[in-house]
């Protein structure tokens, strides 16, 4: 052992080790969450699926989803066509892969950006007791209204895009989001390190930045895996009813609004967007809940 | 530059406790009712007190973590009272904070060498490196090694986070240190040496400390002068040797005598006291003892005792001295 006193003297590393040895050790620490918990991993492929060929379809030979049959409207599954083909003649297999690129997107966007949208406000209106009153108050008005009636109203204010469908399916889930941030700001504020640093002279700012939001990444994590599923749940709603994405663009709830009118000619143009939504929205939801419990402190980590 | 470092004068803290119709004020704790001292250049000043009594509520609204209710803060002269927290950024410099539990005051998610290195960057203009080389030469001063400064404070014991706290607090190079019972969750032998790391650093670096604790024996063994509170107040004040040999206040009488000494064989006359301590959110009135004090006359039910001199230094606030 050598005295801690004089040990100082030696030869010795200031600075923390580079960003991309820390970026190995923390694809380590994930890996070694997934092998313990395969549920979620389970979650995780099953996600990575759905998006690769979402993504993948344009190259895999698959007809164009837009191209029109009349001669073979509304048929049954076949070798040609797997999955049938709609009104139109068009490939039902082709629509519902590409489907999913809309709904995928739709869903990231909207959890990222009601993400940063919340964390942003709560950790501000945490930290400001005059602006926290307004705030909130503006919160529990847009909790009031039911989420999907708010998106169907911005939607026809605003028109169809799939921006605009995005933003309207962010703005109904910012308000959970700040409240989520808001009370990990409120019961960070008084911890002891936080009161270290405003007695060592951090500034206000700082102080949220370095000190609070960092607490705030984890439970956000989960949060944002129910919004990705909630939003792609609400983005075929949407579409179902035809407040959505442009009715040209293949997506699974304009491919279901469609079939709505052929269900006794062809129910499987219900079935199969149906099903890949179904299993899309179980995949995100098994990884969030994964997640959860992979980050939850009371399931403390083993050392 | 002469006169006291720190003059605290008549500092109260009370907490409103808000409910019933329209959130509207019910009660207030009195956590500090009117203190009043000051802190000399160089010198520790001990504030003892059994839980309760408004120890820590005194060291974070002398550290303006708190608003005051009332009083004065002066700190180098300078009335720091009112000031806004923008404005009172520079006197942090001069006066820094070690918390007694050393788990809940570092950021588990910093390193440590960014921990002690925060203070140099809320004040210091120099580069990443500089201050890093600053918080190697801190490291070497508290006793912990260079080699630990890009660690996580879970790989520090609790004696080693202590000292983290103290290298934070010296970052600043500040006057005075207010230390919120910084050994009180350490083990004994930890805890001499933190204490003995503290006594070293006033001599090099002539600093003056605010030392708050609950343990009589602790104190003694830092402080040059020791306060007593109860229940808010101060209720004795005088330096380290009269205060053991010839206490004013019945208070501090039934403390010392609760003080075990290492002698089998001694025969002690025990002074236990009787009963609680009363609730801070309707203290007694007159003096705050008299509900517990063998003594108490008429005149401690009505009348609030001032702190008087009974003797040259020594200040006590009893009727019967």
């Amino acid at each position: 052992m050598t005295d801690p006193r004089t040990a100082g003297d030696t030869e010795a590393k200031l600075e923390a080790p580079p960003w991309h040895r820390r970026l190995v050790e923390g694809l380590g620490d994930l890996r070694e969450t997934l092998r313990r918990n395969p549920t979620m991993l389970f979650g995780l492929v099953v996600l990575a699926i759905m998006a690769a060929s979402a993504f993948a379809a344009p190259w895999l030979g698959l007809p164009d989803p837009m191209r029109q049959n009349p001669i073979g409207r509304l048929q049954g599954p076949s070798a040609e066509a797997w999955f049938g083909t709609d009104m139109y003649g068009r490939d039902l297999f082709s629509r519902v892969l590409h489907g999913g690129q809309i709904s995928i997107v739709v869903g990231l966007s909207v959890a990222f950006l009601a993400t940063v949208m919340g964390l942003a406000i709560g950790l501000v209106s945490g930290f400001n007791r005059r602006l926290d009153a307004v705030v909130m108050r503006l919160m529990d008005a847009l909790m009031s209204i039911p989420s999907i009636l708010l998106a169907i109203a911005l939607v026809a204010l605003w028109g169809s895009s799939v921006r605009n469908v995005i933003l309207a399916l962010t703005i109904p889930e910012v308000p959970r989001v700040v409240r989520l941030v808001r009370s990990v700001v409120l019961m960070l504020r008084d911890q002891l390190f936080v009161q270290a640093a405003i007695a060592s002279g951090t500034s206000t700012p700082r102080i949220l930045v370095r000190h609070i939001m960092p607490n705030t990444i984890p439970p956000l994590i989960v949060q944002a895996t129910y919004i990705c599923a909630q939003a792609v749940i609400f983005e075929a709603y949407l579409s179902f009813v035809g407040a959505g994405t442009p009715p040209e663009v293949p997506s699974w709830g304009n491919i279901m609004a469609e079939g709505r009118t052929f269900f006794f000619r062809n129910f499987g143009m219900i079935l199969y967007p149906g099903v890949f939504l179904a299993i899309t929205v179980f995949a995100i939801n098994t990884f969030g809940d994964g997640l959860r419990d992979s980050l939850d402190p009371r399931m403390q980590r083993r050392v | 530059m002469s006169g006291p470092l720190l003059e605290v004068e008549n500092l109260t803290k009370h907490f409103p406790i808000h409910g019933g119709f329209l959130n509207r004020e019910k009660a207030r704790v009195h956590a500090v009712d009117g203190v009043s001292f000051r802190v000399m250049r160089g010198e520790t000043l001990g504030i003892v007190g059994e839980s309760g009594c408004g120890k820590s509520t005194l060291g974070k609204t002398i550290l303006k973590l708190i608003e005051p209710t009332a009083g004065t803060i002066r700190l180098k002269g300078k009335d720091i009272t009112h000031l806004s927290r923008r404005e009172m950024l520079p006197h942090r410099r001069e006066m820094q904070v070690i918390f007694q539990d050393p788990y809940a005051s570092l950021n588990q998610r910093m390193r440590v060498q960014d921990i002690v290195a925060e203070p140099l960057g809320n004040f210091d203009t120099g580069s990443r490196q500089e201050r890093l080389e600053k918080v190697a030469a801190l490291f070497a001063r508290v006793g912990l090694r260079r080699e630990a400064m890009h660690r996580y404070p879970h790989e520090f014991s609790g004696g080693q986070r202590q000292r983290l706290g103290i290298a934070r607090a010296l970052a600043l190079n500040p006057d005075l240190i207010i230390a919120d019972e910084p050994v009180s969750a350490l083990d004994v032998s930890v805890q001499a040496q933190v204490m003995n790391l503290m006594m070293d650093l006033q001599q090099e670096l002539g600093l003056s400390y605010l030392f708050i604790a609950h343990d009589l024996a602790v104190v003694q063994h830092i402080s040059h002068r020791i306060g007593v509170m109860y229940l808010g107040r101060l209720v004795e004040i005088t330096d380290r040797a009269r205060l053991f040999a010839d206490p004013q206040h019945p208070y501090t009488e039934a403390l010392l005598a609760s003080v075990p000494v290492p002698d089998p064989r001694r025969r002690r006359k025990r002074r236990v006291l009787k009963g609680d301590v009363p609730s801070p959110v309707n203290p007694p009135k007159g003096c705050h003892f008299n509900t517990r004090c063998p003594y108490a006359v008429e005149r401690c039910l009505h009348e609030e005792p001032a702190l008087r001199e009974v003797a040259p230094g020594h200040w006590a606030a009893c009727h019967l001295r």
